[in-house]
């Protein structure tokens, strides 16, 4: 006899349903953190709403000839900003918890290896539509007018949503990877910051020189900008969210698997 | 037979550097390895292969019979782990971290929120309990992590320098939580820098140094292979200190330490004592304290591997040993 044929026999892996539960409560324990800190959702709406006003009332006039037009383009665009911008908080606090050896308890307990990530994800998520209906909501209070209807509306927020978590692959790849959860904010600032104001989401390219507005025509935040607008105040709606929808899928294609492949073996 | 956790040959690279070179470990059920050693020497790395954070390079391991590469789940089930730095969710507060391990092991959500009250009130906590966890002390983060790793009621706990960091007082408070769980009959692999902790808390005690196994045995077993006692000579009066030193030289035949205002000599022979007091009365000279003792395990360890365990800089208040 010794002292393992005393101990009951623990179940070999993880079941599906304990994986969701697990999952579900790993989204919990982000999300009921806005309880406690109520400035984190304030901080996740206060950028997007001082982007929104100081774009339309100060640059809205020379950019558009009025504030009113101007917001009427730039609505959708500052939402895809915002939303992209969004995906790296993923990466924040994937790095703070490794940082902090969170993540090494949670990868001690006997639980599924895929829900740390996928409740965060999911957490994630629940943020990036809380900023869009907050977003929107501000939006129709300056004066954005939907010309779409409800099922324009949503038609965006779940192009944003399918984008936002295509490319949170790339947030968790670079969440493993950052050194710091400080070094995450650099990379999102200095990456994401230029792909958009190279992009269609805030102003015509038309004035762009010939060489930036070619790079604007790729830039894959011009085509979802593009797309996000058709769906919110009419025009080509096809054509750009088939293009963000397969770099979407390109985003999975190469970061997804890269992404697994740091968070099997890096730790 | 039976050993609670048991590893063989473990070896990890990181780089150039071998951070396990080889680690043999056996700790049978229900006692508390001490896994001794400076910064840098491996006891990190073999807690995080242990805790199936990590995949050893070569050689295998078993928690409770599991093995760690070939059944990470069952290990799983069965440890407690508790790291170096306190690993709790600095937004959530005491009670929610302790509400989501008791969650994510499955418990139904009132067991789950008595656990956690239970805990909790036996770590001192339960009125901090409703506060963000980034407002508490060192001494009660570390606390709530030891908390939060035993939530699952582990039969193996790893202690990944426990004590590092904090003040004498919560150091003294953890030891008492540590000896408590030894009462209930967890297998302990607890690391540390402190000599005074392995001394105070281990049944048996490895030395480790670069990526290996340098000593094993009990404290005492460890102290008795230098084979030597320590003599310490302080004269009352201070200027006579080199005078003490001296005779201690003469007496005990190879140059002691001098340092603190005593004169401290390895000696192997009893016998020098009342030769050094009778040459010290020879002398008139009045010794305020005067006595042989076991060698520290400070001692042991400078013995053993030729540099001191604990780095020179450090700037605890305490001193060790």
């Amino acid at each position: 006899m010794t002292a393992t044929t005393a101990l009951p026999a623990p179940p070999r892996r993880v079941s599906p349903g304990a994986t969701v539960s697990q999952t579900m409560t790993l989204a919990w324990r982000s999300l009921v953190q806005i309880k406690h800190n109520p400035w984190e959702l304030l901080d996740l709406s206060i950028q997007p709403i001082m982007f929104l006003l100081l774009f339309t009332y100060v640059f809205g006039g020379a950019i558009s000839g009025s504030t009113g037009d101007y917001l009427q383009f730039a609505l959708p665009g500052l939402l895809v900003q915002n939303a992209l911008f969004y995906t790296l908080s993923t990466a924040i606090g994937l790095n703070t918890d490794i940082t902090k050896g969170v993540f090494d308890r949670l990868r001690s307990l006997p639980i599924a290896r895929t829900a740390p990530l996928a409740g965060r994800v999911i957490a994630d998520t629940f943020k990036q539509v809380w900023a869009f209906a907050l977003l929107v909501g501000f939006g129709m209070v300056l004066g954005f007018r939907l010309t779409t209807g409800v099922a324009g509306l949503l038609g965006a927020l779940a192009l944003l949503v399918v984008v936002a978590l295509a490319m949170s692959w790339m947030s968790v790849l670079i969440g493993l990877k950052a050194s710091s959860p400080e070094k995450v904010q650099m990379i999102a600032f200095s990456v994401m910051m230029p792909l958009t104001f190279t992009s269609s989401a805030l102003v015509s390219p038309d004035t762009f020189p010939g060489w930036l507005k070619a790079w604007s025509d790729v830039n894959p935040v011009s085509h979802l900008s593009d797309a996000i607008r058709g769906l919110m105040i009419g025009g080509d709606v096809a054509s750009p969210a088939l293009v963000s929808l397969l770099w979407s899928a390109g985003f999975v294609v190469v970061f997804a698997p890269l992404a697994i492949r740091v968070f099997r073996t890096r730790l | 037979m039976g050993y609670a956790i048991e590893a063989e040959g473990l070896v990890k690279h990181y780089g150039e550097t071998k951070a396990l070179d080889g680690v043999d470990l056996a700790v049978p059920p229900g006692r508390l390895l001490g896994v001794l050693g400076p910064n840098g020497a491996g006891k990190t790395t073999a807690v995080r292969i242990l805790a199936t954070l990590l995949v050893p390079d070569a050689g295998r391991a078993s928690v409770l019979g599991f093995d760690i590469g070939r059944q990470p789940h069952q290990v799983r089930s069965l440890i407690g782990l508790t790291g170096q730095y306190a690993a709790v969710d600095e937004m959530l507060t005491g009670v929610e971290n302790l509400l989501m391990i008791g969650r994510l092991l499955g418990l139904p959500r009132r067991g789950a929120r008595q656990r956690a009250t239970a805990l909790l009130e036996r770590f001192d906590l339960a009125e901090a309990g409703g506060r963000a966890a980034k407002t508490f002390s060192g001494g009660m983060r570390r606390r709530l992590d030891l908390a939060a790793s035993l939530v699952g009621r582990p039969k193996v706990l790893f202690l990944d320098e426990p004590t590092t960091g904090l003040d004498p007082r919560s150091r003294t408070e953890l030891w008492g939580v540590v000896r408590g769980l030894m009462a209930d009959g967890v297998t302990v692999l607890l690391t540390t820098q402190y000599l005074e902790e392995a001394d105070q808390l281990a049944d048996d005690i490895v030395v480790f140094d670069h990526g290996k196994v340098i000593a094993t045995g009990t404290s005492d077993q460890l102290k008795a292979t230098t084979g030597a006692q320590v003599l310490e000579v302080r004269p009352l009066a201070e200027h006579q200190l080199e005078l003490v030193a001296k005779v201690v030289t003469d007496v005990v035949d190879e140059p002691p330490v001098v340092a603190g205002g005593k004169v401290t000599a390895a000696v192997r022979d009893p016998a020098v004592v009342p030769a050094v007091v009778r040459r010290l009365d020879d002398l008139g000279i009045v010794a305020s304290e005067l006595a042989l003792r076991k060698s520290s395990l400070d001692e042991v360890f400078l013995a053993l591997t030729g540099h001191r365990a604990e780095e020179p800089e450090k700037t605890d208040e305490e001193t060790y040993a």
